[in-house]
């Protein structure tokens, strides 16, 4: 936050220099100082005509008579002297159509990759960043109304581990912006052509946030007294989350607008309606499918972070602190990933609604392949989720009960794995396509569209959902006569069996009616899946009435190899993300603003393959390594704290 | 020794589930054909097969003792040196196997990323002119019952003069040169094609045929003739229609922007 006004500083003292040098570098930093003294000028303009937000949302922005010829000071000076290269730049104009020549050569600098390193690492800080504070709020809540101490040390502990998270978050946001301003300063001219105003707010909200963001972890103990206080810092919560969320939803804007420009006249000229340009028709489904995959991700950050401290962890208590910590985080990461597959499918279908060029590069076109992946990580997800909950049965105390489901319900899970991954596009060998008999598969091929992996995925839930029912049962005994503890399990039997003869039945059906009913019928499939688990989850409590705890839970009571699952869904949440990042910006191709301002870019093309996973193997492995940095360090405060030499566990660990 | 061995078997039925019980069902669906579950599908469905095993069988401590037990026994009992030097032998000889099927020279040809339905370009040039697939909507799907059916039934003539060859009388692809074109031609009664495209698509492939598509449909190897060389814009219309019609499928529509 602090990162980005100081260089806005710095370049403005630059800027005097700036004309005077006509080579490729005078000409950038000219542009990157009109488009920084341009903010300037226009927060001058938002906050004298008007200081209702939504107000000046929608009123139109660069009317090019609104700029104040008298206001003082170096800005307006060198804001004219850098206008004289070119026509006015604020009034509507179609966006300009640029050489290769305009993109500005740094040396020793590849502009796409740089910039992809840094948005995606940004990304990734952020979403954990914007993630935890969510379901630390809740927690927070959970222990101020059971008065569970616990949970409340907990949430401390979690929004201590995403601390660090922020700086790295601003850090990286400002060297991204830099490097915009600095590779591609005409389409950055373009975008603060169009959302000027958002990016202002954008800005300021940074100070609100990071308000917020202090006075919720530093104020944790001195508020923490049961009462008034404590809900003056459930209050600063909220509002972190608040301006944490808009922050995500006007950055989300921008990348949505970039795929799926809207408020924009034929030619591509902004017609002045920020809201009209905001609000385009991937807004809301990106902001959907990045929320829940904040949270998401958050959860299976933190639980790493248990797990690191399990491994590391010497004493008893430790171990049973950091596993109920890592059990909870990945619940978090378990309840978000569920409804990700939905959202998801929402945004592709919103993609392909938009623009059926742009659905079919990214679901039949190249990047169709890298689908394939993502089907694998999230498979591999699940199968690791499944197994860590397979491993918490050695907590309870009453497992054998259940222990002979494990078999069947791990082959339900590997075979639905393997119809959800099946591409739809096989790769064969000349030899193979002539025993196939052509590029069809009479056996894979209908294993490779929708309907088959709509029943798929909705079994890879339900089995996940009944894993995680098995366990959370396993510690439990009947002593109650009740209805719903006699008949509850029964009931409940009945429910996943008519729940799986729907989905599978819808599933099959699906492959015989027209493609546009068949995209609806996945909606009854889930909401089958829905319904299933929460009815079988209000059996159980319920049911729970007439049980009693056979013993006390083991906590810590978990294999080393466990802990190693957790990993692997942080590992592969991060991939995912990676992934979908470049596809969601790839797909673009060959424009900054999809069919509006083409990318004339020596840059511009699409990568091969292995190209594009290398790179993104390469940022996630930057990431994971800033993150164990991330983890390491707050160990090094508290070992100075006890001041008793202890192995270094750190290294252990490794 | 039981519980080491039950996992093995398991991969091992699955294994064969897949080696030999996909393509016998292939195989009586589509007599002719043996469809082998391509390599590239295969290792990945093994690998998560044997992990998918491995993960059910060391969730508890006595499943993984039980499983890694015996090889723990294997390399530090004295008395199974023997044993020890046979399996490390062997497992060596595997490896060696398996590079070997890796860096051996082979004469087929290098496998491709072939993607049947890539992403249409925004604008095509056909018949003299140039069309905008974005907005492209087929001038004789009409509202008028009849006057559809009329077109429909054109469009089949122009269907069994010129396509009926190739995509068969049934529209399954298997017209009468069928066997000689790899790609195969399409089927179009299968969900996999038409069913899922737009009119606009599927006119952008009738007109351009397999030249027309992009290098990642590997345009070279299709034999889907160019179209609007030899029939006329209206013809083409109207055997999209009967395409549609004679299938009973629908096309995709997508949502009005602005
Ligand atoms: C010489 C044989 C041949 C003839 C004649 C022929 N086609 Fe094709 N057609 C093909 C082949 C081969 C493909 C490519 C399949 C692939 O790309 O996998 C194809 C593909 C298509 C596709 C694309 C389907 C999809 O899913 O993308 C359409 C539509 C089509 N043909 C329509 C027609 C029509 C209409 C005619 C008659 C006017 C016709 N074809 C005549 C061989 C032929
Ligand atoms: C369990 C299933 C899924 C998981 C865990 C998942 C996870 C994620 C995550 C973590 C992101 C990054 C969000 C961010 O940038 O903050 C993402 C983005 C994306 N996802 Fe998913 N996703 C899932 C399912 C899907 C599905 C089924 C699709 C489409 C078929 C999809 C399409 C996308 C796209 C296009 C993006 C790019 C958005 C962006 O990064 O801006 N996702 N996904």
């Amino acid at each position: 936050m602090m990162q980005i006004d100081s260089i806005k500083l710095h370049l403005c003292l630059g800027a005097g220099c700036s004309v005077s040098i006509k080579n490729s570098f005078g000409k950038m930093f000219s542009r990157a100082v009109l488009i920084l003294i341009s903010l300037f000028i226009i927060s001058g303009i938002s906050t004298g005509k008007s200081s209702f937000l939504a107000d000046s949302l929608v009123s139109p922005v660069f009317a090019s008579d609104a700029q104040p010829a008298d206001s003082d000071g170096e800005a307006t000076a060198d804001g004219e002297a850098a206008a004289e290269e070119g026509p006015s730049v604020w009034a509507p104009a179609p966006p300009p159509k640029l050489e290769a020549s305009d993109y500005p050569i740094v040396e020793g600098w590849n502009a796409r990759i740089s910039v992809w390193i840094v948005a995606q690492l940004h990304l990734f800080f952020a979403a954990f960043v914007l993630g935890v504070p969510i379901f630390v709020w809740v927690i927070e809540i959970v222990g101020f109304i059971t008065k569970d101490n616990r949970y409340d040390r907990m949430a401390h502990e979690f929004i201590k581990v995403a601390m660090t998270g922020f700086s790295l978050t601003a850090s990286f946001g400002g060297l991204l912006s830099i490097m915009l301003a600095v590779f591609y300063p005409d389409f950055m001219e373009y975008m603060v052509s169009v959302f000027g105003k958002t990016m202002l707010i954008y800005a300021l909200l940074f100070f609100v946030e990071s308000f917020f963001v202090y006075t919720y972890y530093y104020g944790w103990d001195s508020m923490n007294d049961g009462g008034k206080k404590k809900m003056l810092h459930l209050f600063l919560g909220l509002m972190l989350n608040i301006s944490g969320m808009s922050l995500m939803v006007l950055s989300n804007s921008w990348a949505a607008f970039m795929m799926a420009p809207s408020g924009l006249g034929a030619d591509g000229a902004f017609l002045g309606n920020v809201w009209a340009a905001v609000n385009g028709p991937l807004w809301n489904p990106l902001n959907l499918h990045r929320f829940i995959a904040n949270i998401a991700y958050g959860g299976s950050l933190t639980a790493a972070y248990a797990a690191f401290k399990f491994i590391s962890a010497t004493t008893p208590e430790d171990r049973a602190h950091y596993d109920w910590m890592g059990y909870q985080s990945f619940f978090i990461a378990i309840v978000g990933l569920l409804p990700l597959p939905f959202a998801g499918y929402w945004l592709t279908k919103e993609i392909y609604d938009y623009s059926q060029q742009m659905g079919i590069t990214l679901m039949g076109g190249v990047f169709a392949w890298l689908f394939i992946i993502q089907a694998v990580l999230i498979g591999a997800v699940f199968l690791s989720a499944n197994y860590y909950i397979w491993c918490s049965l050695g907590r309870t105390n009453g497992a054998d009960r259940y222990k002979f489901m494990i078999q069947p319900l791990g082959l339900v899970i590997i075979f639905a794995f393997l119809v959800w991954f099946t591409p739809h596009t096989l790769v064969m060998t000349s030899t193979e396509m002539s025993q196939v008999g052509g590029t069809h598969h009479s056996v894979l091929g209908p294993l490779g569209v929708m309907a088959a992996k709509n029943g798929a995925v909705n079994l890879l839930i339900l089995s996940t959902f009944l894993s995680f029912q098995m366990f959370s049962r396993s510690n439990t005994e009947v002593v109650g006569t009740g209805f719903w503890a006699k008949n509850g399990t029964a009931i409940q039997i009945g429910l996943y069996t008519a729940g799986i003869v729907n989905i599978l039945a819808l599933s099959i059906w699906s492959y015989f009616i027209p493609a546009a009913l068949r995209i609806g019928l996945s909606i009854p499939q889930v909401v089958t899946t829905l319904i299933v688990c929460v009815v079988a989850m209000i059996i159980d409590m319920l049911r729970n009435r007439g049980t009693r705890d056979i013993a006390e839970m083991k906590w810590g009571n978990m294999p080393i190899r466990s802990q190693y699952s957790l990993f692997m869904l942080a590992g592969s949440f991060t991939w995912l993300m990676g992934l979908m990042g470049y596809c969601r910006s790839g797909i673009r191709q060959h424009w900054h603003v999809y069919t509006v301002f083409r990318d004339n870019s020596t840059e511009a093309f699409t990568p091969t393959l292995p190209y594009a996973a290398g790179m993104v193997t390469l940022i996630c492995a930057i990431f994971l390594l800033l993150i164990l940095f991330m983890f390491w360090m707050p160990m090094l405060a508290s070992k100075k704290k006890k001041e008793q030499p202890q192995p270094d566990s750190a290294v252990e660990a490794g | 020794m039981k519980a080491f061995l039950k996992p093995l078997l398991v991969i091992l039925v699955c294994y064969l589930l897949l080696k030999i019980g996909v393509p016998l069902v292939g195989s009586i669906l589509h007599p002719g054909t043996w469809p082998v579950i391509p390599t590239g599908v295969m290792k990945m469905y093994v690998f998560f097969i044997v992990t998918g095993v491995l993960l059910m069988s060391t969730f508890s401590d006595e499943g993984y003792d039980a499983l890694v037990g015996p090889i723990v026994d294997l390399y530090t009992n004295p008395a199974k040196a023997m044993l020890k030097l046979v399996t490390v032998v062997l497992v060596g000889a595997l490896g060696a196997y398996i590079t070997y099927q890796y860096v051996k020279p082979t004469f087929d040809a290098p496998v491709e990323l072939r993607s049947i339905h890539p992403a249409p370009p925004s604008s095509i040039k056909a018949f003299g002119k140039r069309f905008s697939l974005q907005k492209l909507k087929n001038p004789f799907r009409v509202e008028d019952k009849e006057q559809l059916a009329k077109s429909a039934e054109e469009g089949g003539i122009v269907y069994y003069k010129n396509c009926y060859f190739c995509h068969g009388d049934k529209m399954l692809g298997k017209g009468p040169f069928w066997e000689g074109f790899n790609p195969v031609p399409a089927n179009f009664v299968n969900i996999g094609t038409i069913a899922q495209l737009t009119e606009s698509f599927v006119f952008w492939r009738i007109a351009t045929g397999g030249p027309g598509l992009p290098s990642e449909g590997t345009p070279w190897i299709s034999a889907m003739p160019v179209w609007h060389e030899l029939i006329t814009e209206e013809e083409t219309w109207k055997v999209i229609l009967f395409l549609y019609e004679y299938t009973g499928h629908n096309p995709r529509v997508t949502k009005e922007h602005h």
